[in-house]
């Protein structure tokens, strides 16, 4: 199918690109079905941030001043739901598309058509979220993690919600199902499995990942759905059934999914951290091992976030010594990453800044997370600001910061142009004090017993809520700032070099120019 | 291309293996019934566990003496036992024998009183043959229970307490006999 183009890679990339709309309508173009996944997710990233706005400004001060409770749980709601399935799941797949086929010495993807159809799912199921909002009785204050029987008791936004997640659902199987063919299938030869960037493998774990445990929530939502209107009982205790189940199944999913968000992240950082030490990773192949069992292992922790759902002692017991042990191969790869600049030339572009504070803050949202597992902790600690404190230390400063990193990194190849160092400096020190401002004071609150998801807070809380809200605001701003630094890049950034990074050596760094033509590896390139 | 015929060998199984995790989401339900029911860790109709009175004072003694009376009546009327020796906070169950000496039906309505009169408010009666009339054919005899704890609160200073019953004939009251439901 790619024998049409004849011409080699790199040379005339404008000859066979469709023009207008319809390039992007209808691309099946691994690079630009990519950037739409980019763009996407840079979209929903604002929309999630609009409503984490409004969250803290209603929290600004104790009270309710700005908007009314319903509306508050809608905002947290659809808050979590968007940056985790429309903002940071979609841009690291973005990252999968742009990369995956050039570090690998292939074509393209292996389903360019299936590829087009899983990104052009996303924006009707994102207008389902936003729609949900403008539905009777407005959007569904249930939480993110759509806890029933809440969940089967709210007003048609639900309905809404769940067929949104039907949607996000396949359209994440079908981009799974592509990245795990392309790798396994469509490496240039040479290239075996142990050579591919840690990038790759990553990608290639965490796709195996999201088969397994998305078609569990498409399960849960879909009793969710028979259950407000089919007349089944699979969580309403009056019929038979049992709410608790819900967030058996929901976890058994939301697990494995917290380190969907977190191992391509690690990818990425992995690629970074040794081109700005300018030395091999350090210890590929354990980094490879310790990933696949963070995967492995994650399977076998989801109670850790149902300790006082009711449960007996020993169930308790086993969760947490299970959960405390996914700290070993974390800590096996912080101890890499760490192994990787020892002793390295290192400098300290804004990719490598981003790629620090993740690893910094990373590790201390490892950090609470332990302090979570521990059930008599836990008992105290669940539902508390600690709990928002320590999954947005590993989302944010984690997952969010390391796709910074990636975009910085790679913007030079994808655009053929480099951005604004000094502006990507500042960027990257606002990201970083505002985001300990907003979240490192929750902490406190989360051990003060002020509990999460609620609009109004008793006096006590008042400073530290003032305090973060004044962070959020100016992280909030300070991603303009990102945005303007990625338009001025492409339109008028200084021509980058086609190895932009000396550091670097993956295929796009060093078979190709930048920017990436739009054909690229027609013919394999040769790996040694 | 030969690549194109594996990559959709891949597509398939791992479609299967999608659609097959979508149907494992559903066999959780009936998995997590039979974990509940084998380790009964959700049983909500098991019988509750015995119920422990967890506030006995073991530290302390006291001594609960029985008396018994008649009021113009030829009743027999005693208790089993005189006394028992008992901690506060325990469950205490006696009995009286009663017998209708007379020769015809009587009701008769039993009084309690205390020594020290105090003490009434810790003597927290549950079942007691004072609660209702007690209709009694010529010649019946009975054995009539009383069920009661002593609260531990009880003032430290009192070390015995005397309860003791009169009957009083209620004339004109049905002497027809209890049902065994208890409705007079
Ligand atoms: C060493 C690694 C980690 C451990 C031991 C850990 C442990 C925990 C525990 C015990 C909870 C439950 C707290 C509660 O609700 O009371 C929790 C919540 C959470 N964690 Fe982690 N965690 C770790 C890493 C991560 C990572 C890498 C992510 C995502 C990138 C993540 C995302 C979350 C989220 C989103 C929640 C809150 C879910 C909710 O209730 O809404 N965690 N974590
Ligand atoms: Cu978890």
């Amino acid at each position: 199918m790619y024998a049409a183009h004849t011409n080699d890679h790199g040379h005339d990339e404008h000859s066979h690109k469709p023009s207008g709309i319809m390039r992007w309508v209808q691309s099946t173009n691994h690079k630009d079905i990519g950037t739409m996944y980019l763009w996407f997710s840079f979209a929903m990233f604002l929309v999630g941030g609009a409503m984490a706005m409004i969250i803290r400004a209603e929290l600004f001060q104790p009270g309710l001043q700005i908007v009314k409770p319903e509306f508050f749980n809608s905002m947290t709601t659809y808050h979590g739901l968007i940056m985790v399935f429309g903002a940071i799941m979609p841009a690291f797949v973005g990252f999968a598309n742009w990369l995956i086929p050039m570090q690998i010495g292939a074509p393209d993807m292996a389903f360019p058509r299936m590829n087009n159809l899983s990104f052009w799912l996303l924006p009707p199921a994102a207008l389902l979220l936003i729609a949900a909002q403008f539905a009777p009785g407005g959007g569904a204050g249930v939480g993110w993690t759509l806890y029933a029987p809440l969940s089967t008791q709210a007003g048609p936004a639900m309905d809404l919600t769940i067929f949104a997640i039907h949607i996000l659902g396949m359209s994440s199987i079908m981009g799974s199902i592509n990245i795990i063919t392309t790798i396994l299938n469509m490496r240039a030869p040479g290239m075996t499995l142990m050579k591919m960037p840690l990038f790759c493998w990553t990608w290639l774990i965490t796709a195996y990942l999201l088969v397994a445990v998305m078609p569990v929530l498409a399960g849960a939502v879909t009793m969710t759905l028979t259950d407000r209107h089919f007349g089944t009982h699979f969580f309403n205790a009056a019929g038979g059934g049992d709410p608790v189940l819900y967030q058996h199944i929901f976890w058994f999913f939301g697990h494995p999914e917290v380190y969907v968000i977190a191992i391509p992240a690690f990818g990425v950082v992995s690629q970074v951290i040794p081109a700005f030490s300018r030395k091999p990773l350090f210890g590929y192949a354990s980094m490879v091992y310790a990933t696949a069992s963070i995967a492995i292992l994650s399977f076998m922790v989801w109670a850790h976030h149902m300790y006082t759902a009711g449960m007996p002692v020993e169930a308790q017991l086993y969760f947490m010594y299970a959960t405390v042990l996914i700290a070993v191969p974390t800590g096996v790869k912080v101890f890499n990453w760490v192994a990787t600049m020892w002793k390295g030339s290192l400098t300290f572009e804004t990719p490598m800044l981003f790629a620090l504070g993740f690893l910094f803050l990373f590790t201390l949202g490892g950090f609470t997370g332990l302090v979570l597992s521990i059930v008599p902790v836990d008992i105290q600690l669940h539902d508390t600001y600690y709990v928002v404190a320590h999954f947005h230390y590993v989302m944010v400063a984690g997952a969010l910061f390391s796709a910074f990193a990636g975009i910085y990194f790679w913007l030079p190849k994808w655009t053929g142009r480099m951005y604004n160092e000094t502006l990507g400096k500042w960027h990257f020190w606002l990201s970083l004090v505002f985001f300990n401002v907003t979240f490192f004071v929750q902490h406190f609150l989360g051990l003060a017993g002020m509990p999460r998801r609620i609009p109004d807070y008793s006096l006590q809380f008042a400073e530290f809520n003032m305090i973060s809200s004044i962070g959020a605001f100016g992280f909030g701003l300070s991603q303009l700032l990102f945005l303007y630094i990625v338009i001025k890049t492409i339109t008028s950034g200084e021509k980058a070099a086609d190895r932009q990074w000396e550091g670097a050596d993956s295929l796009e760094w060093t078979h190709l120019p930048s920017p990436a033509p739009w054909h690229s590896f027609e013919t394999p390139p040769v790996v040694k | 291309m030969k690549n194109e015929r594996a990559n959709r060998r891949m597509m398939t199984r791992l479609s299967i293996f999608a659609i097959a995790m979508f149907g494992f989401g559903f066999a959780l339900v009936p998995f997590y019934e039979k974990i509940c029911q084998v380790t009964g860790i959700n049983d909500l109709i098991k019988p509750a566990a015995a119920v422990v009175n967890t506030q006995v004072d073991k530290s302390r003694w006291i001594t609960l003496e029985f008396d018994a009376n008649t009021r113009g009546m030829d009743w027999d009327f005693n208790p089993v036992q005189r006394s028992v020796r008992v901690h506060p906070g325990e469950m205490i169950q006696i009995e009286y024998d009663v017998r209708n000496n007379s020769e015809k039906a009587m009701v008769g309505q039993a009084i309690v009183s205390y020594g020290p009169r105090y003490a009434a408010s810790h003597v927290k009666k549950l079942e007691c043959f004072c609660f209702k009339m007690q209709p009694m054919q010529a010649g019946e005899a009975k054995r009539m229970p009383v069920q009661f704890v002593v609260d531990a609160t009880l003032p430290a200073e009192v070390n015995t307490i005397t309860l003791s019953y009169t009957f009083f004939e209620v004339e004109g009251a049905s002497t027809a006999p209890l049902k065994s439901g208890g409705k007079s």
